[in-house]
């Protein structure tokens, strides 16, 4: 991946940028340029409103990823959720530090600051959200 | 617009086949489908060819005049046209070439599909097959084809108590199909316990949940169904060509658990062939990851949101039950090189309905439907055939 | 020296889950781990995740400090980052982190490398940049994801993790007395460019580097000060291992008591960078008004930084839950084995990689 595919989109995947549909009031992440609930795209197009998650969510679905893809060999098992954000948006992102065996739907978390992948030992890193439990989440069965 | 007919079916083996390129696995495709008709090469007007990745499998672009060069066919210099739609790049291309002649601008055509994808090391097929998803907001993150579907698979056990066994059995199944299927990847049979103990891949999903990368390519020649008769004894119909697509990233859908798309696309197809879904007995799915394909029992109106899972249980699905799905052995037995399935799909169904699919061959049906989709379901093609009487 | 009304305006902290018992790494060397633990007095050591480093250490601490004290990124003049294990060796970890809380563009950020004292050698520059007027709040980060070669002694307290400090004069929990410095060359710790792993010079760590700058130091604010230890009810040392504070602390006639909130090694480690800060961050986590501090840091190469703080009425109210309390990454640790630790700190080579 080249060094400015990445860095453009910085704002988002650091501090998790997203717009809202002046119309609807939808948050979308990634932000979007028109509100796809909108059946009139001229409300919005132009008029979305830049906006940011606060990073919390639940777990709204999880698997444990055995096979990695392509830049993630040294995490495997890790776990990929789709994350409900408060906000409204589903993001899809990493759990981080938990025993797959712990991992629930609904579970609370919040957005964390990790390295997603390097491009190699001499390339850049890639920094981004992946998603860590509240604090003593896994223990409240 | 007038009718389409299905005049003729080519396919090669699908599998590793590690002594043969992508453009003569092309060629041999549209060459057998040519022959089982009646008509020759100087009769057709244009070329679609389905293909997903041929760019970053083969370092191949421009394929769709390298396939109609080595087809000896450069001095007709008629138009030959590459489509993409991800996996559902073979559907696409089916659907398009279906305009041209209903169009009534073209009367014959090859169209084909094809995938050459054991050329790259395993790893970098995996990467070249993630490429149907949200690269920016998906794939960055960590996530794999198969990780998606298991997100999926997860949300619908949540949901609708669907439980591992129940998508397992898609996989035994196909296998139990793929095993009387020459032109197959795996003609293994394998077992319910066998699927549920397999090496995981991205839990639920085990290793064989997760259709295997293949090579192999398949065509069809199309014309117009007024003259089908004098090229083919049993021309088939395409009554539905129908394509519908979603949000991209499987995070954006409205429901995880359905693909939308597909829904859509059904629906349009049933509307079209003037059908209903409870009077379709075979049909060729789209199941690239076991939870794939028990999904489209339900996205395609066979069975209520929630209740595949005990129909296969049930065995209300198999040849020759009230429903067959992947007679060919599916994307899971019969292969997956991506280009290319949407294509094997219509041609197994037309064999199916011209009565030529040998030991697996379903009695008695009159129509048949394809499910062809691309990533995790942003584009859904359904096709519907019908016999001609 | 001396920076009028500048003090804390916020801090955080954040440390890595995992934890390896010096057990646990003797056992795959030959080594009475349990003795060369209970030499060291450590417990257990850190681990980051293999998707943690330098930059993201720093980021949710200094998240944390943002959140705690409502800060706006805006308001934020400078980033400094001090670690000796930058993820870059050209590229800052600064602008990264600036980038990460959202306080870039206008701001002035820089690496800071020192050894362990790179932190708070960051301190003292943003309390001259808001003492003059220069920024309002200045962040100062003490960092790192410290390795030592496997089997080497370094190897039982080398970990991870980072305090992030916002330095402002309004409002302040802690006010900043006095800063002093000991500085000289001495080699006693040290990495080439382009060497995974830090060399050292053994016993000499001790007397001469560690013990004289850092008694040097603490005296020396002391007696610039005109207080002696009882004047303090807090006292933080740099934390290379749990021995080698409490032996400083003795010379300079500090007792257990004064020391208990500041050390933090013998549970997560030698955080490097972070040791001192993450000290101090406890000793704040537990600190009343009207209670003086005193800090001394020290970094390899060699030199001491010392710090005369006490802690304002603001401390009542101020926000000591957000992220993690210090104690609770202090009692709490996913325990990992030495495979694990292995492949988390890249000791685990894939191909191609």
């Amino acid at each position: 991946m080249t060094v400015a595919r990445f860095w453009r989109e910085t704002l988002r995947r650091y501090n998790l940028g997203a717009s809202k549909c002046p119309e609807c009031q939808a948050v979308f992440f990634p932000p979007r340029s028109v509100c796809p609930n909108c059946s009139v795209h001229r409300k919005s197009l132009t008029k979305m409103e830049a906006c940011q998650l606060s990073g919390r969510g639940v777990v709204y679905s999880y698997t444990t990823v055995h096979e990695a893809a392509d830049g993630f060999e040294m995490q495997v098992p890790y776990v990929l959720a789709l994350v409900k954000m408060a906000e409204g948006p589903m993001l899809t992102g990493q759990i981080v530090d938990v025993d797959p065996k712990d991992i629930r739907e609904g579970l609370p978390v919040r957005a964390t600051f990790r390295r997603l992948r390097a491009d190699g030992d001499d390339g850049v890193i890639h920094y981004g959200y992946k998603f860590a439990l509240e604090n003593g989440a896994a223990a409240k069965k | 617009m007038r009718e389409v007919a299905i005049l003729g079916i080519g396919q090669t083996q699908f599998g590793e086949l590690w002594d043969r390129s992508f453009r003569e696995i092309g060629i041999e495709a549209g060459f057998k489908a040519l022959e089982s008709s009646k008509l020759s090469s100087k009769d057709l007007s244009a070329l679609y060819i389905g293909n997903m990745a041929s760019g970053a499998f083969i370092d191949q672009e421009h394929v769709g005049p390298l396939v109609l060069d080595y087809s000896g066919l450069a001095g007709h210099h008629f138009p030959s046209v590459r489509v993409e739609a991800g996996e559902a790049s073979g559907a696409m291309a089916l659907a398009q070439a279906y305009l041209a002649v209903a169009s009534g601008e073209h009367d014959f055509v090859v169209v084909g599909g094809a995938e050459k994808m054991t050329d790259v090391p395993d790893d970098r097929g995996a990467a070249i097959a993630s490429s149907t998803m949200d690269q920016e907001w998906e794939r960055v993150f960590g996530a794999s084809m198969a990780s998606l579907w298991a997100l999926a698979a997860r949300r619908h056990m949540i949901d609708h108590g669907t439980k591992r066994e129940d998508f397992a059995r898609i996989s035994v199944l196909d296998h139990e199909n793929g095993s009387k299927n020459p032109l197959a990847h795996f003609r293994n049979k394998i077992s319910l316990d066998a699927v549920l103990a397999a090496n995981p891949v991205s839990s639920p999903l085990g290793m064989l949940d997760c259709a295997p990368f293949s090579d192999g390519a398949a065509a069809l020649v199309l014309g117009p169904l007024e003259s089908a008769r004098k090229y083919t004894d049993t021309p088939i119909r395409i009554a539905a060509s129908q394509i519908a697509t979603d949000f991209v990233a499987l995070m954006h859908r409205k429901d995880v658990t359905t693909v939308e798309s597909t829904v859509v696309a059904a629906r349009r197809a049933y509307q079209r062939a003037k059908i209903e879904p409870s009077k379709i007995h075979l049909a060729e799915i789209h199941d690239a990851y076991s939870i794939g394909g028990l999904m489209a029992l339900e996205d395609l109106g066979f069975y209520r949101k929630g209740t595949a899972g005990k129909a296969l249980s049930d065995g209300e699905i198999g040849n020759g039950a009230r429903l067959t799905i992947n007679s060919s052995g599916g994307l899971k037995a019969q292969g997956q090189p991506f280009g290319a399935v949407g294509i094997a799909q219509v041609v197994e169904i037309v064999r199916q309905l011209r009565g030529e699919a040998g030991p697996r061959q379903v009695s008695g049906q009159e129509v048949g439907l394809t499910h062809n989709i691309g990533g995790t379901g942003a584009t859904s093609i359904v096709h519907v055939l019908t016999r001609v009487n | 020296m001396r920076a009028e009304g500048v003090g804390i305006v916020s801090y955080g902290t954040y440390v890595p889950r995992y934890r390896i018992t010096p057990d646990e790494i003797g056992r795959v060397w030959g080594v009475d781990g349990v003795a060369m633990g209970k030499n060291l007095n450590i417990h257990s050591k850190s681990v980051p995740s293999p998707d943690e480093d330098t930059i993201t250490i720093s980021t949710e601490a200094l998240r944390v400090a943002m959140t705690r004290g409502g800060i706006d990124p805006r308001d934020i003049g400078a980033v400094y980052v001090g670690s000796e294990s930058h993820p870059y060796a050209v590229k800052p970890t600064a602008t990264i982190v600036a980038q990460a809380i959202g306080a870039t563009p206008n701001l002035t950020a820089a690496d800071f490398e020192f050894a362990c004292k790179a932190g708070t050698a960051a301190i003292q520059v943003c309390m001259g940049l808001v003492a003059s007027g220069m920024i309002k709040y200045g962040v100062a980060i003490g960092s790192d994801t410290s390795q030592g070669a496997p089997g080497d002694a370094l190897e039982y307290s080398a970990s991870a993790g980072g305090g992030a400090f916002i330095l402002g004069k309004d409002p302040i929990i802690a006010k900043i007395n006095a800063t002093q410095s000991y500085t000289t060359d001495t080699p006693d710790f040290w990495r080439r460019e382009g060497q995974r792993y830090p060399s050292h010079g053994g016993r000499f760590t001790g007397e001469p580097a560690y013990f004289r700058h850092v008694t040097e130091c603490g005296k020396g604010i002391m007696a610039s000060e005109g207080t002696t230890p009882a004047d303090y009810q807090h006292v933080v040392f740099h934390q290379p291992n749990g021995k080698f504070p409490q032996r400083a602390g003795k010379l300079l006639g500090f007792n257990e008591d004064q020391m208990r909130y500041g050390m933090v090694t013998p549970w997560i480690g030698n955080t490097y960078s972070g040791a001192a800060l993450i000290g101090l961050a406890n000793v704040l986590d537990h600190a009343k008004p009207s209670e003086r501090i005193l800090v001394v840091g020290y970094g390899s190469g060699a030199g001491s930084d010392a710090f005369d703080l006490t802690v304002t009425d603001n401390i009542t109210n101020f926000d000591r839950q957000t992220g993690t309390p210090v104690q609770h990454d202090l009692d709490h640790g996913i325990p990992i084995n030495y495979s694990i630790y292995a492949k988390f700190r890249g000791k685990i080579r894939l191909s191609g990689e």
